[in-house]
């Protein structure tokens, strides 16, 4: 119970800490962006690193969520903050339809097919000209991911994941992810367990991309390629698969990172894979393995060391 | 007087007997069970009963069929031609999940626990699908299961997300629960250890600790005391009959050691080929002419009579 407590009372501490201390006007931006980017990498965290799903597509689910708040603010003059819950409902949605086919795949072939579906998804946007104004990009978005707004969603989904695996579906989709044949035999429909980190995972994306439309202003198909969701699933196995503190550490790392050689930009892509190598030599299993950052503070935890999992 | 006492006491007991012959009841049965893979037929004309209460097992030598027999039962593999009930229900169709939650348990011959998560976890895991089952008839008149999930093991999606209402209890309940049968199979001091890294004897004892974790009315384990040394067998062949004697549940074991099996069960099928071979009781079993050539092997056989069909 004071362990909950506990683990509450440090995201809202960490929420206030980014809401609240005084930030000039680009460290902000910073901020802001920190937060959008670890709400989509807790998405596709849970159902990569905890669910054993690999996907290359989740930029798509984040594109869903940014169209839906934009057409709806900007069209519709639908007030923001229904607008960011309906971008993660349309994602959900629309994810249902897709995991229906899709989810039957496992392994390496669902990463295939979800690279094709992110590319569909993106190109649908990009010719739906009358709708989404195509590869023009869609301007005048009102800045409603504000500072506090953005940390708002950021404490509030981030408590909601962390409780969401310390429960029943938690151990759920690790069940899944480590052995399936067992999992069934254990009485879980194992299709449903996959269903539900998908649906989970395309609600945070959606949000993430709701509140990146709130961010830039502007918005384009061109924004969610493949690269994007890429990135998503490498800031996943940088962090550690299986580790959601450590999904948030690389989250930060990488953003940090990213935005301290914005200067030199046409060698980002050179240092973000080197930093991608560099983990990857140094800590095969990522930044924390699979486990949680607490559990190197805690005592007794005795070598449940996770890297050694069988895969 | 006291022969007398001595003699009503006898006679209560052969009635106390008789009764409970009529209460046994059937609690799994195979119906001529075929299976083929492609042209192989890895079982043939299978059919034996489990009695409620019973500790039954199954021999025969390496690929006789034992484990697919298991995969049968358990939901895995459906069988080309036959039934099996379980509890006055065909569970012929059912797929592995559905098996699962109508209370059959199993473990597996080549370990399959959830490696990364703690033993502890891995009981929890099976520990929450606790299913009450009921059944209820639908529109066309045929009996179907339902499955509600036991409301002492469970709590909602909302409940999960804001770690409030039923999931402080339920929590605390499941672990509490997990921690006494880890502590029955003796891995009480490892439960935070991740599962994957437990000696391979601990391991087992962790399989058989989360088939029991779901509360069955069948457990099947498949090869328990395969790869452990004699002392460990010895632990094990009393964890087993212990486990039967205390939680009143029905077991059927495989093992191809024989003395394993001899020592535990007193009903035992025996395979070969894929086809039983033999049935009955330990002595029955070793003096059986066939079983003995199966497991020696002998001229005729070598002509591989049993191999063919």
């Amino acid at each position: 119970m004071n362990k909950n407590l506990l683990g509450s009372a440090a995201f809202v501490a960490l929420g206030a800490a980014l809401a609240f201390v005084p930030l000039s006007g680009y460290q902000e931006g910073i901020v802001v962006l920190l937060c959008i980017n670890c709400i989509a990498a807790m998405g596709v965290s849970l159902l990569t690193g905890f669910t054993g799903i690999f996907t290359l597509g989740h930029a798509a689910y984040m594109a869903l969520g940014a169209y839906t708040a934009a057409i709806m603010t900007v069209r519709y003059g639908i007030h923001w903050l229904p607008a960011i819950v309906a971008g993660g409902i349309v994602a959900v949605f629309v994810a249902w339809l897709i995991g229906i086919p899709t989810l039957r795949l496992t392994g390496d072939y669902y990463a295939i097919a979800s690279i094709g579906l992110g590319e569909a998804i993106r190109l649908i946007l990009e010719n739906w000209q009358s709708f989404t104004r195509g590869a023009r990009g869609f301007p005048g978005i009102e800045s409603y991911s504000t500072r506090p707004v953005s940390v708002v969603f950021f404490t509030v989904l981030g408590i909601f994941m962390f409780n969401l695996l310390d429960s029943r579906l938690g151990r759920e989709l690790k069940a899944s992810r480590d052995d399936r044949a067992a999992a069934s035999l254990m009485g879980f429909h194992t299709p449903t367990s996959r269903m539900k980190a998908l649906l989970l995972s395309a609600f945070y994306c959606g949000i993430s991309g709701a509140l990146l439309a709130g961010y830039m202003n502007f918005i384009q198909p061109s924004m969610f390629d493949m690269m994007k969701s890429t990135e998503l699933t490498a800031v996943v196995v940088f962090g550690g698969l299986g580790s959601m503190s450590g999904t948030l550490l690389g989250s930060a790392i990488i953003t940090s990172v990213m935005e301290y050689f914005r200067d030199i930009s046409q060698y980002r892509m050179l240092i973000y894979g080197f930093l991608l190598v560099v983990i990857m030599v140094l800590r095969p299993e990522g930044l924390l393995g699979s486990r949680e950052i607490w559990s190197f503070f805690m005592p007794a935890s005795d070598g449940s060391g996770g890297a050694r999992g069988r895969e | 007087m006291e022969a007398m006492k001595e003699v009503m006491k006898e006679a209560r007991q052969e009635v106390m007997k008789e009764k409970a012959r009529e209460n046994m009841r059937v609690l799994l049965e195979l119906n001529g069970i075929n299976l083929f893979f492609g042209g192989v037929q890895a079982v043939r004309d299978m059919s034996f009963t489990i009695m409620d209460d019973e500790l039954a097992g199954i021999i025969g030598p390496n690929g006789a069929g034992k484990t697919t027999v298991f995969n049968i039962i358990s939901g895995v593999y459906s069988p080309t031609s036959g039934s099996i009930w379980f509890r006055e229900q065909d569970i012929t169709p059912l797929m592995a999940y559905q098996v699962n939650r109508l209370g059959i348990a199993r473990t597996f011959q080549n370990l399959r626990l959830f490696g990364r998560s703690s033993a502890l976890e891995n009981v929890m895991t099976a520990m929450q699908n606790r299913y009450r089952y009921s059944f209820r008839e639908n529109l066309w008149g045929h009996l179907t299961p339902s499955y509600r999930p036991d409301p002492a093991y469970h709590y909602s999606f909302a409940e999960s997300l804001l770690h409030v209402g039923r999931w402080r209890r339920t929590e605390s309940h499941i672990r509490a629960r997990s921690m006494e049968l880890l502590d029955r199979v003796g891995l009480a001091d490892r439960a935070r250890q991740a599962a994957g890294t437990l000696p391979y004897g601990l391991q087992r004892r962790l399989e058989i600790a989360r088939a029991l974790a779901l509360d069955p009315k069948l457990l099947l384990l498949d090869e328990p005391a395969a790869g452990m040394n004699p002392e460990e067998v010895a632990g094990l062949n009393r964890l087993i009959t212990g486990i039967h004697r205390e939680f009143k549940l029905t077991t059927l074991v495989i093992e191809h050691h024989m003395d394993v099996i001899m020592e535990i069960c007193p009903h035992i099928v025996c395979m070969n080929f894929g086809a039983k071979i033999a049935e009955g009781s330990p002595e029955e079993i070793q003096s059986n002419p066939e079983v003995l050539s199966a497991y020696l092997g002998d001229e005729d056989d070598a002509d591989g009579e049993g191999v063919s069909a």
